[in-house]
């Protein structure tokens, strides 16, 4: 594997690998000498040229803990040619040494773009690209429901038979694609649920069961309940009446939290918007993986980092 | 000026001829003896067109030189067979006045690779807000026919209204660019499965569909002729034969990419694929490809839409719309329509030369291949294939989708007005075409 642009191709062994890589990582939390040497010598470079400080911060912890030489690169909104400015800067980066490019974009497909238009050679990491894909933090969700469904013993595991729910805006999200594949390629079984205007057209094509009532899909028993943002943009664009409808029919508020079963999990990718599409009552719950999922983050992307740029120099060795 | 003699020449609907050129004339058919001094084309296997008529290109001049030029687009043009091309109104300054049109044609006159008919906006500066000064643009030495904001949508209906009856005061039609404004913000691909899977905006049939509707509907009420610009859709098919057989005067245009490829290429997210109104499904190939067999659809029109390199080597939704496709159009109709069995080579004659000449009331072009007749020709070599390439392209812009693709066909000559523009398969130089270059 060279780059990881999305994870519509990773196939159910390749994605349990990296599950139980991100679980060896984890180990190496509890230990004094926090730092493995895996990538001493390797340049990651992250290129953000989105916002988002939790991923950058997941990113570039994950390469120092491998002993990485870690350079951020911030070239949000650059005025002039953005199109030009990816080829320019991806091209000036790699002359600079980077062996691995983590790249955020707000364009769909921007990854795929440097990973194949000839540009550079470099491993590419897709780090959430426009309303595409998002894979590592798919692969965090994963992680985060193996090892709280399985414990001590997830590795090995996939999440077969699994109910996951995912509610929100997937017509927008980036997440919610990258689950979607990556779970059922885990054999688990994904339910969506949103307003129409928020499913993404050819819905009726993709391998998951769409429900229209929260309530509905509440009542199949799910392992997992699975909370997507609401971005300011959408509340004036006509997808909603209103934040306050949306709370009330879509948001997993504290009377629908006490309905779940004991052992169903509440995870969001954060940044949560309390009160509109989740309430604090089900946040802070102890069903809340929240700060699990941030914590996992880092294991799993020093998991992808370590199979796509470590992968390749024990080749040479 | 020398005669030509074009020799043993397949003739539409006959046999090989031999024809002679004289003074801009066809002077005389049949079977010819070379006279000294002649220029003599052997046309042995090519097929004898009437010079092919474009009526919608973007030439880019003036204000966009970076992509296209009158010169580099005529030539682009010459060297696909045409003779005529009709020059998209979306140039900086906007060609919503009678000076930039009359600039425009004079660029093409003085080049002399083909005719330039200007295509003057319908609104100022195509805001879509007040109609343009179309009579004077109708009078002025262009003699603009048609008129359209091509690129954008005339979305206003009253407006709409109001610019096919005021451009039917002057005998000129409105080519509509069909393209809901609200239904496509942001727009990006086809919309329908693969766009929900790409995360890219969709751009749904019914934005197309919708103004096709209003408008078919809009010239009967007003009594207007209406041309729709590259219909992209099946459902935008059924509406317009649905209009024709209500007696409506309407004409439809389909491009040649829109004839052969499909949003499936959009799953790289290479920009090169990237076109206004998108690449459709697999179904809309097959219904517009019906409805050119049939005359639903009138003509074939390229879009050419040169844009530099920078322009699409970036991400999708930052590139800009649009392909090169005066070069590739013969190619790609032989492929799609004739060499499926679809259409014959006279079918080419009249939906690349004769009815694209009257929808743009471009006279002494389209005509049989006549004594008498203005000497426009096309002579095409059907037996031929090629692996495509940016080399076989002659403007200034390679944004061509069809790289790597098998093609059939090639031009081996063009004569505009009496003057040899292509020869043995390439442009005849500037000089030896007699003008100057002044681009």
């Amino acid at each position: 594997m060279k780059h990881l642009l999305s994870t519509r191709d990773l196939d159910r062994e390749t994605a349990v690998r990296i599950l139980d890589i991100a679980e060896e990582m984890s180990r190496t939390a509890a230990r004094a000498v926090r730092k493995l040497p895996t990538l001493r010598g390797k340049t990651v470079v992250n290129l953000f040229f989105e916002d988002s400080t939790r991923t950058r911060l997941s990113f570039e912890s994950a390469a120092k803990r491998l002993s990485a030489d870690v350079i951020t690169f911030s070239a949000k909104g650059s005025s002039v040619s953005k199109g030009e400015s990816l080829k320019d800067t991806a091209q000036t980066l790699e002359a600079m040494g980077a062996d691995a490019i983590v790249v955020r974009h707000g364009v769909s497909g921007a990854a795929e773009l440097l990973a194949h238009a000839g540009w550079i050679d470099a491993t590419i990491v897709n780090a959430g690209d426009g309303t595409h894909e998002h894979p590592t933090q798919a692969l965090l969700d994963a992680y985060t429901i193996r090892s709280r469904r399985f414990g001590d013993d997830a590795r090995g595991r996939d999440l077969a038979g699994l109910r996951i729910v995912i509610v929100g805006d997937i017509l927008h999200s980036r997440v919610a694609r990258s689950n979607v594949w990556l779970l059922t390629a885990l054999g688990a079984h994904v339910h969506l649920v949103a307003p129409r205007t928020l499913l993404p057209s050819g819905i009726a094509t993709w391998p998951v069961i769409v429900h229209e009532s929260l309530d509905d899909a509440l009542a199949t028993a799910p392992d997992a309940v699975m909370m997507l943002r609401i971005q300011s943009e959408r509340m004036h664009d006509a997808y909603f009446p209103s934040e306050r409808e949306y709370a009330r029919e879509w948001g997993l508020t504290a009377e629908r939290a006490t309905r779940l079963g004991p052992d169903t999990m509440v995870m969001h990718p954060g940044p949560m918007n309390r009160g509109l599409e989740i309430s604090s009552v089900a946040a802070d719950s102890p069903a809340s993986t929240v700060l699990d999922q941030v914590s996992n983050g880092v294991f799993v992307r020093m998991a992808v980092l370590y199979l796509l740029v470590a992968g390749e120099s024990q080749e040479e060795s | 000026m020398t005669s030509i003699l074009v020799r043993a020449a397949s003739m539409l609907g006959g046999g090989r001829e031999d024809l002679r050129i004289r003074d801009g004339e066809i002077a005389s058919r049949g079977s010819l003896t070379p006279e000294r001094g002649e220029t003599v084309i052997d046309a042995d296997g090519l097929v004898a067109l009437p010079g092919l008529v474009d009526l919608h290109t973007h030439l880019r001049e003036p204000g966009f030189e970076a992509s296209e030029t009158v010169l580099t687009g005529t030539r682009a043009a010459a060297s696909g067979g045409f003779t005529a091309v009709h020059a998209m109104a979306n140039t900086s300054p906007v060609a919503d006045t009678a000076g930039v049109v009359e600039q425009v044609a004079r660029l093409g006159e003085e080049h002399g690779y083909a005719t330039v008919r200007p295509i003057g906006a319908v609104t100022v500066g195509l805001a879509g807000e007040r109609l343009a000064e179309i009579g004077a643009m109708a009078r002025s030495r262009a003699a603009v026919r048609v008129f359209s904001d091509d690129g954008l949508c005339v979305a206003d209906p009253l407006l709409m209204r109001r610019a096919l009856e005021y451009v039917a005061t002057f005998g000129g039609v409105i080519a509509q660019h069909a393209q809901e404004p609200r239904l496509t913000e942001g727009a990006q691909m086809n919309e329908g499965a693969l766009s929900g899977e790409l995360g890219l905006a969709g751009w749904p049939a019914v934005a197309e569909e919708a103004i096709v509707a209003r408008d078919v509907l809009l010239a009967e009420h007003v009594g207007a002729r209406l041309h729709i610009c590259h219909v992209s859709t099946a459902g935008s098919v059924d509406i317009v034969r649905w209009a024709k057989a209500r007696g409506i005067a309407v004409t439809a245009e389909v491009t040649p990419h829109h004839l052969l490829l499909t949003e499936e290429l959009a799953r790289g997210y290479d920009a090169r694929f990237k076109v206004n109104p998108p690449l459709r499904r697999d179904e809309d190939v097959h219904a517009l490809r019906a409805a050119l067999a049939d005359g639903t659809i009138d003509i074939v029109a390229t879009d050419h839409a040169p844009h530099p390199s920078e322009a699409k080597e970036c991400a999708w939704a930052e590139a800009a719309f649009g392909m090169v496709g005066l070069e590739s159009a013969l190619s790609v109709v032989q492929h799609t329509m004739i060499d499926s069995g679809m259409i014959e080579w006279a079918d080419i004659a009249r939906v690349l030369s004769q009815a694209p000449a009257s929808i743009g009331q471009l006279e002494g072009y389209g005509a049989p291949l006549a004594i008498g007749a203005p000497a426009h020709l096309t002579l095409v070599d059907p037996a031929v294939t090629r692996t495509w390439s940016t080399t076989d392209l002659r403007g200034r812009s390679s944004n061509t989708p069809y790289t790597g693709r098998e093609l059939p066909g090639r031009v081996m000559a063009t004569i505009h007005a009496g003057t040899i523009t292509v020869s043995e398969g390439d442009l005849v130089d500037p000089a030896v075409l007699g003008m100057t270059e002044r681009g």
